[in-house]
This record gives C-alpha cells, structure tokens and sequence, in this order.
C-alpha cells in the first residue's frame, strides 16, 4: 500500500511537468499578450514593446519556459499581472471558497441524487422512474449559468429569500482565519454568521451540483437495479430479512461501489474551480479568479492557478483510488 | 415505501425552512451603503494605481491640493484654498489649517512636498509605468531617470513657505499641471504612515510591480471623509466615517465597496437588495431597472468620445480631404447615435465632451448628406464608388461604444449609400484590434474611441493631435504647435481660444471623425439619495445618504 502510494505521488512530477509544458505553451498560443490587454486604447507600439521586454516576453520562448520553471521550483508562482498580488496569496485565498463551494455542492447533489436514483430503481419503469430520468436528462443539458440566473431570479430577486451574491453579509465582521466561512463561523461560535454562510452557499451549490446530481442519480439507479437482481440479495430476501434490511444492508451497501467513484471524480472536477458559478454568483474562488485571468491575458495567474488545480486533481484521484480499498475489501494495492 | 417517505420528508424541510428562514437583503443597513463595483482595487495607495476600482475607494480616503466640483470638471478647492502662478512654472498654494491625517497628524505643507517628492524621487521598480503610471503621464519622468525612455520630469521641487503655504516648481511652464492634480494620484497621503508602513518598498517580480510594504494594503491614510477599516480581496472594502473631517461630515457611517465583475451579477445583486447601488450598469439592463419602481438610473456625464479614425497614407484615397470630407457627410451618425446608444448618447461634433473648456461651437459640422458625399467624391481622386477598408472590433462593449458590431453595420449601409464600396474587417478587440488601430494597420477607417482621465482637453486633443501618430498618419504642423502652446499656456482664457482653434481645424482637415459621446449609467435603490456622478469616475461618498435612515 505505501509503496503503491509513493509510487503514485512520484508519477507526479512527470505529470506536472507535462502539464506545466502545456500550460505554458497554451497560454502563449492564445491571441496577444498582457502587454496588449492591460493598455487597451493606450496601447501604443512603444508601450506594448516596452510591456513585452519587462515580462520577459521579448525572449525565445524555451527561455521564458526556463525561467518560469526555475521560479516554479523554487515554489514562486510570480505576481499577477492584472492584480499585482502574489499568486500563492490569491490560492490561499481564494481555493478555500472553491473547496466550501465544491462540498457544498457535492451535498446536495449526494443527499438527493442517491435517493432519488435508489427510489427511480425500486419504482423501475413507473412515473418516478421516468420522471427521475427526465430529470436528470435535464439537470446534464440546462446549462450552468442559466440554472444560476433562473436561480437567483426566483429564490433572490422575486421573493428575495436567499442572497444572490457573495459568500457573506458584507455587514457582518466576522474573522475569518481559515477562510473557510462555515467553519470560521463554528470556531468563533457566531451562530448568525454560520446561517449567513449556509444561505449564501445554497444557490451557488444547487446550480454547481446540477450536473453531478443527475449523473449520480443515474449511476446510482443503474447500480442497485444491477445489485437488486444478484443472488446474495434475492437469498436475503429467501431469509426473509424485511426489506427494509435488504436495501440497507445488502443493495445499497453493495451498490455504493460506483457511486463512491463518481463522487470522487465529480468532486476533483468541481475542485478545478467553477468558472460559470462562481462568474455568476460573484463567488469569490479560483473558477472567477482564472476566469479574469484569461480575459486579462495574465500568464502567472494562468501558470501558477491550473498548475495547482492540476496537482489538486491528481491528489484528489490518488485518494479515490485509496478509498477504493477502505469500500471494497477486495481490492489490494500492491 | 413510507419509511423512505419519512426520512426523506427530513432534509427537504430542513431545505424549506432554511429557505423560508431566509432574510436576504432584509438586514438594517440605515447607516451603511453597499455599493458594487466591477473589482477589488488593486491597492489602496494612490500614487502607485492608475484604474478606476482602485480611485473609487482611495477618492473617499484621500484629498489633493484641489477636487472637482461635483458632477463637473470645474477645478476647485480642496486642501488648497486658493492657488495662483504668474508664469504657468511656478505654483504657489495656499492650504487649509486646522486638517488632520486619520492618524492624527497635521496636514500642512510638509506633508504636502514630501508626497510630491516621495514620488519624483522614485526609483527602481518604482519607475515601472505599470507602478507610477499617472506621475509619468503628467510629470514626464523622475529626479534620477532609470530608463531613457523616460522624459525630464515636468515637477523639479517644492518650497515650503511656513506651515500652509507652497510653491510647486515645474520645469516648463504647463497649463493642465491643475486639473490634473485633482487625480487620486496626486493626493496627499500621510508621510508618517507612508514611513511607518513601508510604502516606499516594493519590487518588481517577473515584471510586475509589487509593493512589499503593508502600507498600500492594509494601511491607506489620508484626510478624506472616510477611514480605512478593512480588505478583503474578492469581499470587500469597508470604509467608516470620520468624525474629524474638516469639511461636511460624511451622512452614512460605513461605506462598504463590493467587487462583483459579471454585470448581469451586479444588476441581480441591486434587485435583491444586497447591494444600494452599482456602477457600470450594462445599456441592456437600464430599462430593467427603469421598470423597478424601487430601482433608479442615474447618469454619468459623458466624458468620452467615440470616433471614425480615418488614416492617411502612401496611396491611400484618405489622403485627399474631399474624400474625408466624404467620409463625414457618408457616416449617419445621427442614426447611430439614436439607434444604438439607448437614448444615453449625444453625436459628437469634436474631439472633446461639451462641458470641457475649448469646446467649439464654431466647428464644420457634417450632417449625413449623401449627395453631397458622392458630389464630392466624383470630384476627388476615388470616384463612386470609392473602395475602402473599414474596420471593426469584435467581442467588446466600450463606454462610448457599446454595439461596435452594429454601431459598423448602420455606418457601412450609410457610406454605400453615400459612393463608397466598403470592404469589412473586423479582429478581436483583445489584443489584435488595438494594436492593428495603433500602429496604423487596421484600413482606411476604424472605429475606436477614448475616455479622458482629467478635466483638461489636453487629455483629448493633446492625446490624439498634439504629435505625429501612427494611427493617422496625419501631419499638420499648424495644429501640432497650437496644442503645445495651448499645454505650456498659463492663462486660462488664451489656452480655452488655442483650443478652440485647435478643434475648429481638426474638424476642417478631418483626421478623423467624431461620432458619438455616451452617458454610463449607475443604478441605485430610489430611497439612495445625493449620490452626483463625476465625469471622471471621482464620484463622492460623502453627501450620500438613505432616505428613510440619517
């Protein structure tokens, strides 16, 4: 098992430097640069020329890629362009909203699409079933952005229930040492800024876990019809255990296997930032943050922000891999 | 079956309840404001930023020598009271007792040559445009020049005479030296904070300046109607009242300045109540918030001006004034304007916005005539119909150009009409667009357009005329001298006649064509009241007040 594990945290680094050389030379094929961006009407040939040579960007570009790797491993991500505010400053910043964010969704998506799938394979074939698979049909093809806006229409701006921006009341002074807000509210017991927490989270992560609850709805559905029909489960039945038992203990036990795999992944993709969320709801994260980025032509930022969501998605999979065993007891690494 | 029905019927109340529980927007807020911007500041020291975001918040913490009149471009008093200079060199101020930094120190005219000093003697990554990119557009360069690209600096010292009196000694004599002091990086901020706070350390890393001191983060003082109380990147700036002020004390207790960049964001978050008011409304969203009987629009006095450039050059039709005389009776800029503009647009008749001083109520005026276009076409050297290339750019809104793309459209079915045979280009406006314009490679006309930074029309005429540009390709040495002697004028009243002279012979020779000057719009809950939009974006927190609250 550890061997398995070193091996695996090894691979990370043909695996980042791949990823650096892409990123490095993606950003570089995108039309113009920061100098162009940053001037806009200003941007006279001698002040793009005089931008180009401070970046660096007058170079061969093996040079610059030489350079950015040099400062890269020396565990400086540079200074945002657009912002002038150190990279790693803004991750430190900035990933914990995404990680609230991503959990967030990730609970409601888990909380109703397991059930819901659970119950469309119990009604298989009824009014349930199919509207459940409608549902989801829906919940993968509505995009983002749109569920977010109708989101925010009805719940903030018709009956103004939720709020439509933000992770917090700006009236609110509560500290926050972790930046995670939910758990900074816990630590400093403040009840009235863990519920503004918790309201400013519930759209963001509804329309975030759109897409993650209809596909775990649908796993899930197709899992325990599979599980449902085996035979250790039809012996339970034999037994006869109440059904109630069986599901619990025999189907959705065994067709949690899957699921836990989805959630895995869906939550590594979640974690590499919600661009159109976090745009939308002016959640403050790494999706809004790399989102600007593009826009500004900001190459640290681009650089410095996908290559740590790179090594965030590579970790966040080597710990699915990992549950594997703790689930299954039949798998072994080795 | 019912047993699922239970436990499921637990987590969705739950849902309902916090739903239902929810107070958005409710929250007493009598004595605060939340307004919304499009982003954080970059940081709050205003001798090193240069964007809007960032003048926003440091405009309420901070105070020059003089301040605009509100709503207008009207230089007045501000720590100065009165000011006066013999020569256009030599500035002399006379500043106003009894001020107070947030610190608590004294304002006076130590303070005031240590701010100009401290950023003349800039230097190292200090010098960086990307640092100090005020204090070279209006100073030139620095005390000890690092790159020769940089110019002599304009400012050479200040004299201290007693506590309340300066002299500010420029090295040529310079006509707009006054307006543009009233930008936020010219303020005047407290040298012992500036000390104790490390502002003047900073470096640059890959290129980009980064100021290492805490100063410019956590730290801002000055002598405005508001304190610094807090930043939170990507949350909030929240600024408080000071009750020291020396002029009229701010009607709300807290100011918070929230970033929100997607517009449809900001329109959402003013409906919902959590936000009072927001800048940068998007022209489709104004009769959204025109139909909220809660809601209002207010108008930015434009200070922009959207033009046609026209560029000249080596076998180019653009070289014959009739033909650009063509080009303005072809373009229905009046059809434009009221088409495209939503009723928030003037048609622009010179290169500068109506309520700066020079403006020209003489200048040749070119009403869409197509006739008269093709009349004098035939009698130029590109007979109808004349081919030329017109670009435009794609994936932007500006200002003074919302609808580029349509904006292109009505302009090209008025210039066929008028003789001309138009081939369209049209390029991304970041980064190809601006750069083709600039260096005089996007065809024979584009549009393009500028929005002025100080309340001198030197930041229009001078920025486009006062020199030889790639973009034109224009050479008329009888306008270049006026606009330099209009720059180094010190009487107000000659420099308002070389201006207008100055825009009497841009609109003859036609280097370009003037379209249309635009209003941003704000939008504020209607209980939100003296809040008065600046030209220039320097709008004041301090009269505003909510009705119903203080």
């Amino acid at each position: 098992m550890l061997r398995y594990v070193v091996r695996r945290l090894l691979l990370l680094v043909p695996i980042l430097l791949g990823v650096s050389i892409l990123i490095f030379f993606w950003i570089r094929a995108l039309p113009g640069s920061p100098a162009e961006a940053l001037l806009g009407e200003r941007a006279t040939p001698q002040l793009v020329q005089q931008l180009r040579e401070r970046y660096g960007l007058d170079k061969p570009v093996y040079q610059q890629y030489w350079a950015y790797l040099k400062t890269t491993l020396s565990g400086d991500l540079g200074v945002s362009v657009a912002t002038h505010r150190r990279v790693v400053d803004e991750i430190r910043q900035r990933f914990p909203a995404t990680i609230e964010l991503a959990i967030g969704a990730m609970i409601f998506a888990v909380g109703f699409g397991v059930p819901l799938g659970f119950f469309a394979a119990k009604k298989y074939g009824g009014f349930f079933d199919h509207a459940t698979l409608v549902g989801s049909l829906l919940g993968i093809s509505v995009p983002i952005f749109f569920l977010a806006i109708l989101l925010k229409y009805f719940f903030s701006v018709k009956w103004q229930l939720l709020p439509s921006v933000g992770r917090e009341d700006v009236t609110l002074n509560t500290p926050h040492p972790t930046n995670f807000y939910i758990l900074d509210a816990i630590i400093a017991r403040d009840w009235n800024a863990l519920w503004d927490a918790i309201q400013h989270l519930i759209l963001p992560a509804i329309a975030l876990g759109s897409i993650p609850l209809a596909v775990i709805t649908r796993i899930t559905r197709a899992s325990v019809l599979d599980v449902q029909n085996e035979d250790y489960v039809r012996t339970a039945r034999a037994k006869g255990l109440p059904p109630l038992e069986v599901d619990r203990r025999h189907v959705l036990r065994n067709a949690l296997l899957p699921i836990s795999t989805i959630i895995g992944l869906q939550t590594g993709l979640l974690l590499s930032g919600a661009v159109l969320t976090e745009t939308v709801f002016a959640w403050p994260g790494m999706g809004s943050w790399l989102r600007d980025a593009i826009f500004a032509r900001d190459y640290p930022v681009l650089q410095g922000g996908i290559l740590f969501l790179a090594v965030v998605f590579v970790m966040v999979n080597l710990i699915v891999d990992l549950s594997y065993a703790l689930i299954n007891p039949r798998i072994r690494y080795s | 079956m019912r047993g699922y029905m239970k436990r499921l019927a637990l987590p969705v109340a739950a849902i309902a309840v916090l739903v239902a529980a929810g107070t958005a927007g409710g929250a007493s807020r009598a004595t605060t404001l939340v307004f919304a911007g499009a982003s954080d500041p970059t940081y709050l020291d205003p001798a090193l930023v240069s964007d809007g975001e960032s003048f926003r918040v440091t405009n309420q913490i901070f105070e020059g020598l003089v301040r605009l009149k509100p709503g207008t471009t009207i230089v007045q008093p501000d720590l100065a009271t009165s000011w006066s200079s013999k020569d256009a060199k030599n500035w002399n101020f006379n500043l106003r007792k009894g001020v107070k930094f947030h610190d608590g120190t004294p304002f006076n005219s130590a303070a005031v040559c240590f701010n100009y000093n401290r950023q003349y003697n800039f230097t190292g990554a200090f010098q960086d445009a990307s640092a100090t990119y005020y204090w070279q557009t209006v100073m030139g360069g620095f005390h000890h020049n690092a790159s020769s690209s940089l110019s002599p600096s304009l400012y050479i010292g200040c004299t201290p005479h007693g506590p309340y009196k300066v002299t500010i000694h420029l090295r040529t004599p310079s006509g707009p030296f006054l307006s543009a002091q009233v930008i936020s990086s010219f303020a005047i901020q407290s040298p012992t904070a500036l000390k104790k706070y490390g502002a003047d350390q900073g470096e640059l890393r890959n290129g980009v300046f980064y100021p290492t001191g805490s100063y410019a983060f956590s730290h801002p003082t000055g002598t405005g109607p508001f304190k610094f109380v807090s930043w939170s990147v990507g949350q909030r700036v929240v600024l408080s009242r000071n009750a020291n002020y020396w002029g009229k004390k701010p009607r709300i207790d807290t100011l918070i300045i929230r970033p929100i960049s997607d517009n449809t964001a900001r329109l959402q978050a003013l409906q919902s109540g959590d936000v009072q008011g927001y800048d940068l409304v998007a022209p489709e969203h104004i009769n959204t918030i025109k139909s909220n009987s809660k809601l209002k629009v207010l108008n930015r006095p434009s200070f922009n001006v959207a033009y046609v450039t026209i560029h000249q050059g080596p076998g180019s039709p653009m070289n014959d004034l009739k033909v650009r005389q063509a080009v303005a009776y072809g373009l229905d800029r009046a059809s434009v304007v009221r088409t495209f503009y939503a009723g928030r647009g003037i048609v622009a008749n010179e290169f500068q916005p109506p309520q700066l001083f020079g403006y020209s109520k003489s200048v040749t005026k070119y009403p869409f005539n197509p006739t008269k276009a093709k009349a004098l076409l035939n009698s130029s050297s590109c007979h109808v119909p004349c081919k030329i290339d017109f670009w435009y750019p794609t994936n932007v809104s500006r200002p003074y150009m919302p609808d580029p793309k349509r904006n292109f459209e009505a302009f090209s079915a008025s210039l066929t009409q008028a003789g001309f045979q138009v081939t369209a280009h049209s390029a991304p406006w970041r980064p190809d667009y601006v750069k083709h314009v600039n260096e005089g490679t996007a065809g024979d006309l584009n549009l393009i357009g500028w929005t002025g930074d100080f309340g001198d029309p030197d930041n229009f005429l001078g920025t486009f005329f006062q020199t030889y540009s790639p973009q034109f390709n224009f050479h008329n040495n009888a306008i270049f001298n006026i606009l330099a002697k209009a720059e180094a004028q010190k009487s107000l009243a000659k420099r308002i006649a070389l201006y207008k002279q100055a825009n009497n012979m841009i609109m003859k020779y036609l280097p370009a064509v003037p379209y249309a000057h635009s209003q941003p719009a704000l939008g504020f809950e209607k209980n939100v009241k003296g809040y008065v939009p600046s030209p220039v974006g320097t709008d004041p927190f301090d009269p505003v007040f909510v009705s119903g609250g203080v």
